[in-house]
């Protein structure tokens, strides 16, 4: 009872704060405070929920359990980490935007290329590609030389698609003035088309960051080592630790986030002078 | 036009490549067999070999085609299309999945969106948690989720369709705030001057504006929807569905199984994608949008 009254309570102060909070002058303060009151509401609500009803932690373990497991098991997790993380998604994620940038420089060079792959490519983008998964597990074997695969597989036809509009995004005056400069391809490349690629370039780079996770994760899912983020939540799901698997969850949920906003910090620092970066 | 016979080049290169590489992939199998049977292989008969395996590292394009009509057109041939050997039944039980969670990831998007719109506070608190939610890769809850699910007493279609509903939930929202603001100060000023209630500023002017967004998301939101399906059916132990003939191949080395699963789930993905193209051509059409 006295759970359910704390949740009861947080629900009504959080919602009032954030009603008044959104009611002032818009400003960094109010717009990084209300999320966070929200964010910090909805997991107290979670807690008093899961304690107040005496949900089996089977379903769906509180909060607090979560972090304790967290901190208890944190060898396993940045075991956890550095299989799925460090050596499975990004080196497939440099791997697969590398190649995927490179090729489309090539592409670009020759029209006939551009028309038959682009459409091809664009129509791969939209496939689940994830399927590919077990082929590759079978292929590379179960280490996270696979996994690298699925992710080089995953992120290479958004970063083509993305790396080859960008390229395209010069307009006619900007070409003829690099023309009447008498420059070469190799500098309207460098100095004109790949700076004015960049945007679209970091786009992809963006877009792609979840997908090597999620690659890296799913292809797990069909054989792996013992260790491995995709494999401790499949099997932990099994053993019915709830919890462990949630602490997972945390794990992929900051990575996910750290390294979508370092490829976007990365994007402040060189295309400072975009009109989008500048307001 | 201009672009037919570059997209044909190209095709025609990657069935070229497929082929090769399926020789390069089979030969060392082949090879073996044949030192066992003490038979020195003329390359002919190596090709003609690495492209007729029963379990190939990589199969032929014709067998993966042949695998597929053996388990769809034969079967419905045979009047049993909806036997579990067919792979329209597999199909059938992924589709249904995807679709229920597409209709329910677009509502919950669309309504989620309005209330972004119209409520500050909304905006404010939850549109910075949507788009965090994209950074971080949701598809690693999907165990989770059929199994807490299962326990609770849902199982079957409702489980999968939960995942491809998460999936698929997030571009409707973005695409339709987006969407939903997108009509220019001058309009709305125009839609006041005409003394309009909310109601009708938003049937009248905010809808009709933000559907050539609905429909780029939905898009995006359908192949999101497949995927989800696909991985929701790994954990349920390989019953039904392509995921399950992906898990199934996997676990015994049926690798046509797993390729003609795959092409089936492009095709599938394709074909939906190609339907949403056509709906969107044809309303915006209807609505003056596009010539």
């Amino acid at each position: 009872m006295m759970w359910i009254a704390f949740g009861v309570i947080s629900w009504l102060i959080g919602w009032r704060a954030n009603v008044w909070l959104a009611a002032q002058p818009k400003s960094r303060f109010t717009s990084l405070a209300v999320p966070v009151i929200f964010g910090v509401t909805v997991i107290l609500i979670w807690e008093a929920v899961v304690r107040g009803f005496e949900v089996s932690p089977v379903l769906l373990p509180a909060p607090s359990v979560i972090a304790v497991t967290f901190a208890q098991s944190t060898h396993i997790l940045w075991q956890d980490f550095v299989q799925t993380v460090i050596k499975g998604a990004l080196s497939g994620y440099v791997l697969g935007c590398g190649s995927a940038f490179l090729i489309a420089i090539v592409i670009d060079r020759f029209p006939f290329l551009q028309r038959g792959l682009l459409p091809v490519g664009n129509f791969v983008a939209a496939l689940p590609i994830v399927g590919m998964a077990p082929i590759l597990v079978m292929w590379f074997g179960f280490d996270w030389q696979s996994k690298a695969a699925v992710v080089v597989v995953m992120v290479f036809f958004p970063m083509l698609v993305n790396t080859v509009e960008g390229l395209q995004a010069t307009d006619k005056m900007q070409r003829d003035l690099m023309r009447t400069y008498a420059s070469s391809y190799g500098q309207t490349l460098l100095k004109l088309r790949l700076p004015a690629a960049m945007p679209f370039i970091f786009n992809g780079l963006k877009i792609t960051t979840t997908l090597a996770l999620i690659g890296a994760i799913v292809a797990e899912f069909f054989g792996s080592p013992i260790r491995g983020m995709g494999f401790r939540i499949s099997t932990s799901v099994g053993q019915l630790a709830l919890d462990l698997v949630w602490a997972e969850i945390v794990v992929a949920a900051i990575v996910g986030s750290a390294f979508y906003g370092g490829v976007a910090l990365l994007e402040k620092a060189m295309t400072f002078w975009h009109p989008s970066q500048r307001g | 036009m201009r672009s037919l016979l570059p997209i044909f080049t190209v095709v025609a290169a990657i069935f070229v490549i497929w082929y090769g590489a399926a020789v390069a992939l089979n030969t060392p199998w082949a090879k073996d067999q044949a030192k066992r049977n003490n038979v020195e292989l003329s390359f002919t008969e190596l090709v003609a070999d690495t492209w007729s395996q029963k379990k190939p590292k990589l199969p032929a394009p014709h067998q993966v085609v042949a695998e597929i009509w053996k388990t769809t057109g034969e079967m419905v041939a045979k009047g049993r299309a909806f036997s579990k050997r067919s792979l329209i039944y597999h199909s059938w039980i992924t589709l249904s999945a995807t679709m229920l969670g597409f209709v329910m990831g677009t509502g919950f998007g669309i309504l989620l969106a309005i209330g972004i719109v119209y409520n500050r506070v909304m905006d404010m608190s939850v549109m910075p948690w949507v788009i965090a939610s994209q950074t971080i890769p949701i598809l690693a809850v999907a165990p989770m989720i059929i199994v807490v699910l299962n326990a609770v007493g849902i199982s079957g279609l409702l489980p999968k369709a939960m995942i491809s509903m998460y999936l698929s939930f997030f571009p409707v929202v973005v695409g339709m705030v987006k969407g939903l603001r997108s009509p220019d100060q001058m309009q709305l000023d125009q839609m006041r001057t005409w003394n309009a209630t909310s109601g009708q500023e938003f049937w009248r002017l905010r809808l009709p504006s933000s559907m050539p967004f609905l429909f780029a998301s939905l898009k995006v939101a359908m192949a999101a929807s497949l995927v989800g399906a696909i991985v929701g059916e790994l954990p349920t132990g390989a019953v039904a569905g392509l995921g399950a003939r992906l898990l199934a191949g996997s676990y015994y080395g049926q690798t046509i199984q797993i390729w003609s699963a795959l092409i089936m789930a492009a095709a599938l993905a394709a074909a939906l994608v190609a339907l949403i193209g056509l709906i969107q051509r044809m309303t915006l059409k209807k609505m003056g949008m596009v010539q």
